[in-house]
């Protein structure tokens, strides 16, 4: 359905035109998707830069290090985390992300920023994409059999060494879907990203530019698209080219996971 | 000092660093909004509905998007249930190698993912088909099409955990299939349905981009279901966008009421599982 919407976009204008010109001129008929591609790709990006890091080594200190005790008052937090709604992370990034980019960060650099940027997008986003990445990184290296842990350990290897090269290179693939997942995750994300991210439609040149996420698009257009011909056409363009994206990541990952078990 | 022990220490060092972080990003999310709100929220923010010029920082509360959210999760979670429990019986008739389910659970696992803005298009899509204009009922469809999946597939993972060997009992007594999905299945598994049923609440009230388009917003509390409603999370985006310190500070205010419904459904989805879990086999 959404495919024969956008359908008289897409016989009007060469696709490659589509992806790739960074024009923005709905009045004059020119819709360049570049410009949002290239915002949802480095807000992203960055999100999954601070996250992935972070969220492997909280998921390996919960499976190989932590205590039960700390375990069990850890994984109740990240619980938590992953239901709080997004709007709250909108506001959390407003209230505390924004000024503190403007006023802090920015000026380190020598650059004088709104503070609504791709930076403060990617923030919020690595914030909201910990608990998922999190939780499916611990479930996997759940997985990897304690004989094998035992075998390093006894041949003298310290913790460390037993995980670089035993358990992360056995739950390798399992990890990579985490982070599928979790990618795909905050590709879709709307609100937050939305209330941050400035919304220029421009192509970011660093972190301290504004961007302009597809979803956002999708969602500040959205009710007026009506009034200017191919419009709707155009923002369902957007909404598939979102679609194809998150349903083949996901399809990666479950795949991924499906081979090696973890779940059903 | 050994370089193997010393590498040791350095990542073990990442690791606190890490789940500090962790920890800390979510005590600085509540600590910020319950800080900057609590000046504005007040008995009148739970009370009364929007008067005139409550967007020029006048008085009034947000009662209306508080009732409205209620309505919209409620409907929503009923409209969701009614779909999901007959979807997961009918998972559960195949047996644990199946294709199908295996088909079908890999369908609902991608609907899952799809994010809630998409589901919001497509419903606003069918709803220019029929002409209509937003109102509660459309909010309750989209939400509804919107966590089904998820919900689904949370009362199979539920359904699955239920031990073979009561199965197996259940038809040695003769039971019918029906009967053991419907008496011992669903019974036993019944905390596990609960606990999925309210963490799928809470997604839903949370939920913004999804109901953006197609349940509209509005002032007062809606009376019928062709009425447009107001929902927490649109309500804390539209206060936010006024340009008046006031009622920005309300929007913060909004954001604490809305933290804490969600976590008094997160703890009382643990409390009721537990407390019902006594009831079943172990």
């Amino acid at each position: 359905m959404i495919l024969q919407k956008s359908w008289p976009i897409l016989s009007t204008q060469p696709l490659t035109e589509l992806l790739f010109s960074s024009s923005w001129q709905p009045i004059a008929g020119n819709f360049g998707f570049f410009p949002f591609i290239m915002g949802t790709v480095w807000v992203t990006g960055l999100a999954m830069l601070i996250a992935v890091p972070v969220s492997l080594l909280t998921a390996v200190y919960l499976s190989e290090y932590a205590h039960i005790h700390i375990r069990s008052v850890i994984q109740p937090v990240i619980d938590l985390l992953a239901g709080i709604p997004s709007v709250v992370y909108g506001l959390f990034g407003l209230l505390l992300i924004v000024p503190l980019i403007k006023n802090s960060i920015a000026p380190v650099f020598g650059i004088a920023t709104s503070g609504y940027c791709v930076l403060a997008g990617g923030l919020i986003l690595a914030i909201m994409v910990f608990p998922i990445l999190i939780s499916i990184s611990y479930e996997v290296l759940r997985t990897v059999p304690v004989e094998m842990r035992e075998a390093s350990l006894g041949l003298g290897a310290t913790r460390w060494e037993t995980v670089k090269h035993v358990v992360i290179k056995k739950a390798f693939p399992g990890i990579v879907a985490a982070i599928i997942l979790g990618f795909s995750r905050a590709f879709g994300e709307t609100m937050a990203v939305l209330m941050v991210v400035g919304n220029v439609a421009r192509v970011p040149e660093s972190v301290f530019d504004p961007a302009y996420p597809i979803p956002a698009l999708i969602a500040n257009n959205y009710g007026e698209m009506m009034s200017i011909p191919l419009y709707d056409s155009a923002l369902m363009f957007a909404a598939l080219l979102l679609l194809i994206i998150i349903v083949a990541f996901n399809l990666a990952a479950k795949y991924v996971l499906v081979r090696l078990s973890v779940v059903t | 000092m050994d370089r193997r022990l010393c590498e040791e220490h350095i990542f073990r060092g990442l690791m606190y660093f890490s789940v500090a972080i962790v920890l800390c990003s979510l005590l600085a999310v509540f600590a910020i909004v319950v800080i900057k709100g609590a000046s504005a929220l007040d008995i009148a923010m739970v009370t009364q509905t929007p008067q005139g010029g409550y967007y020029l920082g006048k008085e009034g509360g947000i009662l209306n998007a508080i009732i409205g959210s209620v309505y919209l999760s409620v409907g929503a979670i009923l409209l969701a249930t009614s779909i999901s429990l007959p979807a997961a019986w009918y998972l559960q008739q195949f047996g644990r190698a199946s294709r199908i389910a295996h088909a079908i659970r890999t369908l609902l696992d991608i609907a899952s993912g799809i994010p809630s803005l998409l589901y919001g298009a497509f419903i606003f899509l069918i709803m220019i088909m029929f002409q209509a204009r937003a109102s509660l009922l459309w909010g309750i469809i989209t939400v509804g099409i919107f966590i089904a999946p998820l919900l689904t597939r949370a009362f199979d993972e539920v359904m699955q955990m239920v031990p073979e060997k009561l199965k197996e009992a259940s038809y040695s007594l003769g039971a019918t299939r029906w009967e053991t999905v419907f008496r011992v299945m669903t019974r036993q598994a019944f905390p596990g349905l609960i606990t999925a049923v309210l963490v799928s609440f809470g997604r839903a009230i949370g939920d913004a981009a999804s109901v953006l388009f197609t349940a509209g917003y509005t002032d007062s509390i809606p009376t019928s279901l062709s009425d447009p409603v107001a929902t927490l999370p649109l309500a804390i985006f539209f206060q936010l966008a006024t340009p008046f310190p006031q009622v920005q500070e309300r929007a913060y205010a909004s954001g604490i009421i809305l933290l804490i419904i969600v976590l008094i459904i997160s703890i009382g989805s643990r409390y009721l599982s537990k407390r019902i879990a006594r009831y079943s086999i172990k």
